[in-house]
């Protein structure tokens, strides 16, 4: 086991812990933390692959910015009190949540991880993996459909939001 | 001797640390960072009250440190004599202050989230200044500066900066205080809307160097003025785009920093004290001590950006040196001084613009709510954004006309496009004063109007 | 610098022109939103129409093209997808001519609802053309953001509001699903394309097949959502009836045709795992039909009845694809094609004429509402029977023709228990499509008191095209062309895909050092050490 490893299974257990406080924690605003921690630790994980430019948008995007508005509605509708009071305890849905949870969890696990452990050929990425012009590259050559689309995407978001935000026309 | 050794440090020939292992020179490397930092506080706190107090007509903390000796003191040359400090350890004074009070933890508090707060303000504060280079990083610099070079540099200070929200927004939310949540969700608005046009002011920059990596905004810098006037530097103040740029991301920065004129987060006389009216004490402290780390770091970064790093003056020493060979050791003498003293020069730059900060507190009133989101989101991120825009054409017709050509036309789309938002911006207010000057006049009922209440446009009258 | 290690795509604007110029249209509208004088929409409904047709024009000779790609094998263009892509621009087409009226009374004439109708048609137009997965989504994501708002447009109302609201929330639930499933394909075949996917999964068909059945899984959710299969069809009755009718015809008709656009192309690239979900696919099938239509039977309002309707006619168009797939000899997807434009026009026909019922900002859809609607209105009254009639599937219409095709083509394909399925459900629907005709034609006492809005010249419009689209001559020419259709597997039997650029590039190699790579073509199980 070698450092990069051993940061990997630091950090992704972090990540992980980070997604079951999400789930498990009733208080929003704690969970939002929890959320905040998984972003995070997930841009670490990116540049421990070398993917730079992958890991820094996720911080900026995910952690630093989406989640602080997050926050702010959360904190704005005051969710903390009344979320804790509204989930009801159907002990039997709240089983059977688990157990689908717990049967799924150990699918992907066993199924879809554990082959991937047997996996011993070192793939080399190339030389300028991950960097902000390998990325800009593929996004204006292989990718330059999908990306100027997006903008329509966006487009949509914006002028739907007004639409059904504004006064009365 | 001591001459040819500074040469080899200068060179990278000699590499006097003696350290191989990247974890240690990894831990020195933090340590150059954070120490400077830390020491440099407190004596910012003092030159903040002192400046403030010089601007407002006060004194100021003058006395803290003063020894006065006494008519019988033993040696004679200081009896009677006072032994001023200009109030230099008030800071230190203050600092002990807030070790020794009592640290007050209100029952009503979200405990966790609390505590770890501070911790959190704290944190990106000290991060920030990760990829900030204060010294060249050829020879010895090189080794120590900055902590990680890598080629996101500037958008690791983007992210970092946007994670500094939190130790408001948490310590507001969890004070469970209205004032205190008022401050918390006032600096995540901020935050966000600040952020956009930081990151365009940022991005004009990085488009016109062709790269992220401080260091090679640095390097970018060093190019001749302008692409074609040789001797002088690039600094990108010192162009249009780069000037447009510069004011975008100075008034972006203060806002990130909550700094006056954008402090409504913890605007006092509408929310006490905002976010941290709870805390006390120590934790206190360390969102102080964070406030002005981040205003350090965020200096250093402006100067990184806009101010040619860590060069002393705009010139290039060593063409200057080939063209005008009568002066040359001279200019090989400045070349040198620029190399050492180039974690000098950065730190002056960061007094600079911390002074600055302080110049601005002293001279402005604080914004009202409106106003800040209107400057954000109609003001800078539009001026951003051209500004982009303009950057990416200056670009592509520098690379078909050469840099005259392209410099000329750049000019040209500067100057129409300040005509375009000069007048754009007149009109606007035109009708806005026109809107909120309307005073409402109880008396003189006019016949059309119910109710007796008429609008008076000020203007007319 | 590093241009030459990138290939720069070579565009052929030709392909993408029609979605081009209906999101400009769009953009062009909203300008004029912006100036238009007072609630004033003509204008806006004028271009809108203009950029409808145009694209409809630009896509009309592209027909008997050959298959080709561009952008770097993102855009994709072959018979399937342009005949989708017609059907999507008709389907806009109609539902927006009889809008303005319906919106003016019902007070909801907000002018932004053209250029956000565009362009959701738009995104519905790249999710057809395009058989790659990241296309897909992006497209499914304009589409379905945009009709997030639309299903919302009438703000005042609860309803509406609590249908923007379901359907945003289960729409986004049902987005995640699909792209935790492209990211299972991506972690598969380390690409997006499918048909990187079939080729992957033809060459090593036991390659990890958890991980296989995860990604046909989670893509099968996802779609089953869009195309409203039953275990994830509870959505649809509820936001069908809350969103404003012109919004609900759109919705029926666009969406439904681009998502199982999407969906066939899925369900073909997957063919070599056929094993995997067919069985699956036969139940909720067999089950969407059924519930659609006995939970119809008990509706007491016409356009929950209809939306349930959607849901069994989905059903049918599953039919039609399952034959397909389960034999393609046998089976076409010429059936499906021509089976959508069918729905699309019977679809926005019926919700066109229950537009009328809106009067004075309140509408009212229950069957009541339609009482004596044939002495008011006889034309659209006409015109709803006939749309029923060939909903129910009754001879001389083309609804008779399409389903008649599909029993066909799921005798022949081998799926009996499908085509049984699918006569039942016929006459099992009979029963609610008869009960709004019956509606019509009610002359008691109560009728007196319904009220209808005036006929006007778009809805006119838009029901003499809907009523000349069910006459089944017409879709002769498409069955037969469908027949043609050149699809996923032909393509890649010929090799035709093999020749477009990859999507992952050699970043830059070492010149000495040797870099293994994981392309597309080398899936995962090669890479592996055992």
């Amino acid at each position: 086991m070698n450092a990069n490893q051993l940061a990997f299974i630091a950090l992704g257990g972090l990540a992980f812990l980070g997604a079951l406080g999400v789930v498990l924690i009733p208080n929003p605003v704690r969970a939002a933390l929890a959320l905040v921690v998984n972003f995070f630790v997930l841009g670490l994980l990116y540049f421990v692959l070398g993917s730079q430019m992958m890991g820094i948008s996720q911080i900026m995007v995910y952690a630093g910015a989406i989640m602080v508005l997050f926050l702010f509605v959360i904190m704005m509708l005051k969710l903390d009190k009344k979320a804790e009071e509204v989930a009801p305890g159907d002990a039997w849905r709240k089983r059977f949540t688990w157990l689908i949870g717990a049967v799924i969890g150990g699918a992907i696990f066993g199924g879809v991880m554990l082959p991937l452990a047997s996996i011993t050929t070192r793939v080399n990425p190339p030389q300028n993996f991950g960097t902000p012009q390998a990325v800009g590259w593929s996004l204006f050559t292989t990718y330059v459909w999908p990306f100027e689309v997006i903008s329509v995407l966006l487009l949509v978001g914006i002028v739907g939001s007004i639409m059904l935000a504004k006064r009365r026309f | 001797m001591v001459y040819d050794w500074l040469k080899g440090l200068q060179d990278g020939a000699i590499n006097p640390l003696g350290i191989s292992g990247p974890f240690l020179l990894a831990l020195l490397k933090v340590l150059l960072l954070i120490i400077p930092i830390l020491t440099l506080v407190p004596g910012l706190i003092w030159w903040e009250r002192r400046l403030l107090s010089w601007m407002q007509d006060r004194i100021g903390p003058n006395r803290t440190g003063t020894i006065t000796f006494p008519d019988n003191f033993p040696l004679k040359a200081l009896a009677g004599k006072k032994i001023r400090t200009f109030g230099l350890l008030q800071p230190i004074a203050d600092g002990l202050k807030l070790f020794l009070k009592e640290d007050i933890t209100p029952s009503h508090v979200d405990r966790k989230i609390y505590f770890i707060a501070p911790a959190i303000a704290l944190f990106p504060a000290f991060a920030l200044g990760g990829t900030l280079p204060w010294g060249p990083h050829t020879g010895i610099y090189g080794l120590l500066t900055p902590v990680a070079n890598i080629e996101i540099g500037i958008l690791y200070v983007l992210a970092i900066s946007s994670l500094g929200a939190y130790g408001v927004v948490l310590a507001g939310y969890a004070s469970n205080n209205k004032y205190s949540l008022m401050g918390g969700l006032r600096a995540s608005a901020q935050l966000i809307s600040y952020e956009l046009g930081m990151a365009m002011a940022v991005a004009a920059v990085v488009m016109a160097a062709g790269s992220m990596k401080l260091t090679s905004l640095v390097e970018a810098q060093e190019a001749p003025l302008w692409g074609f006037v040789e001797g002088v530097q690039n600094w990108f103040i010192f162009t249009p785009y780069g000037l447009v740029a510069a004011v975008v991301f100075l008034i972006a920065m203060i806002a990130e920093t909550n700094r006056a004129p954008f402090d409504l987060p913890e605007a006092e006389n509408e929310l006490i004290a905002g976010y941290h009216t709870e805390y006390s004490s120590m934790k206190f402290a360390v969102f102080f001590m964070g406030e002005y780390a981040a205003m350090f770091v965020f200096s250093g970064v402006f100067a990184v950006l806009f101010l040619g790093g860590y060069n002393m003056m705009p010139f290039q020493w060593d063409v200057l040196a080939n063209q005008i060979p009568a002066m040359r050791g001279f200019f090989e003498f400045m070349a040198s001084a620029n190399y050492w003293l180039a974690p000098l020069t950065f730190i002056v730059k960061c007094a600079a613009g911390i002074t600055f900060f302080i110049w601005l507190r002293a001279t402005l009133p604080r914004l009202r709510y409106d106003q800040l989101m209107n400057l954000g989101w109609k003001t800078l991120l539009p001026v951003g954004v051209a500004n982009f825009i303009v950057v990416g054409l200056w670009v592509v017709l520098t690379k078909i006309w050469g840099p005259v050509g392209g410099f000329v036309s750049l000019l040209v789309a500067m100057v129409f496009l300040a005509v375009l938002y000069l007048n754009f911006v007149s009109r606007t207010r035109a009708e806005a004063i026109g809107l909120q000057s309307r005073k409402i006049a109880l008396v003189d009922p006019a016949p059309s109007q119910r109710r007796g209440i008429t609008l008076v446009d000020p203007n007319k009258s | 610098m590093q241009s030459e290690l990138y290939t720069i795509p070579s565009i052929d604007w030709s392909l993408v022109m029609p979605f081009i110029v209906v999101v400009i249209t769009g953009v062009i509208g909203l300008l004029i939103e912006m100036f238009r004088p007072k609630q004033n929409n003509n204008a806006i409904v004028l271009v809108s129409l203009a950029g409808l047709a145009g694209a409809f024009a630009l896509l009309i000779p592209q027909l008997g093209v050959t298959t080709t790609t561009t952008f770097a094998g993102m855009v994709l263009r072959d018979q399937f997808g342009v005949l989708l892509q017609l059907i999507i621009v008709a389907g806009a087409f109609l539902s927006l001519i009889f809008s303005e009226p319906y919106m003016k009374q019902r007070r909801i004439a907000h002018g932004e609802f053209y250029p956000m109708a565009l362009w959701a048609t738009s995104g519905a137009m790249l999710m057809v053309s395009s058989d790659n997965l990241l296309m897909i989504f992006v497209g499914l994501e304009v589409l379905s953001i945009a009709l997030y708002c639309l299903a919302g447009l009438a703000r005042d109302e609860q309803r509406s509001e609590e249908a923007a609201l379901k359907y945003f929330l289960l729409g986004a639930f049902a987005s995640a699903f699909l792209l935790y499933g492209i990211a299972f394909v991506y972690g598969i075949t380390g690409s997006t394309s499918l048909a990187v996917f079939m080729e992957t999964l033809a060459r090593a068909p036991g390659i990890n097949d958890l991980t296989v059945l995860f990604a046909i899984t989670l893509l099968l959710v996802g779609f089953g959502f869009k195309t409203a299969l039953v275990p994830f069809h509870q959505w649809t009755p509820d936001v069908y009836q809350g969103a404003p009718t012109n919004v609900t015809a759109f919705m029926s008709a666009v969406s439904k045709v681009a998502a199982f656009g999407a969906f066939a192309r899925v369900l073909e690239a997957s063919l070599p795992v056929q094993e995997f979900w067919m069985p699956a696919l036969i139940v909720i099938t067999i089950l969407t039909m059924t519930v659609g239509n006995l939970a119809a039977l008990v509706q007491k309002d016409v356009k929950r009845a209809l939306g349930y309707s959607s849901i069994a006619h989905a059903g049918y168009v599953m039919v039609a694809l399952l034959a397909y797939l389960q034999d393609p000899a046998k089976g076409s997807l010429g059936t499906v094609i021509t089976y959508l434009a069918i729905y699309t026009f019977m679809t926005i026909g019926s919700f066109a004429v229950l537009s009328l019922t809106a009067v004075n900002k309140s509408e009212g859809t229950r069957y009541q509402d339609l009482y004596g609607l044939w002495n008011r209105a006889p034309l659209a009254a006409g015109c709803l029977v006939l749309f029923m009639v060939s909903l129910v599937g009754v001879p001389p219409t083309a609804g008779f023709l399409g389903k008649f095709q599909i029993f066909q083509d799921a005798m022949g394909a081998g799926l009996p228990l499908l085509a049984i399925a699918l006569a039942i459900n016929s006459f099992v629907s009979a029963y609610y499509y008869l009960q709004i005709v019956r509606a019509v034609f009610v002359d008691e006492e109560g009728a007196l008191r319904v009220q209808s809005a005036p006929m006007n010249a778009g809805l006119r419009f838009a029901l003499v095209i809907c009523a000349v689209g069910v006459m089944p001559i017409l879709f002769a020419p498409i069955l037969s062309q469908g027949k043609q259709t050149v699809t996923l597997s032909k393509m890649i039997e010929s090799g035709a895909f093999l020749q477009r650029p990859v999507a992952s590039v050699p970043l830059n190699p070492e010149p000495g050092e040797k870099v293994e790579q994981i392309t597309p073509s080398a899936p995962l199980s090669t890479v592996t050490g055992n």
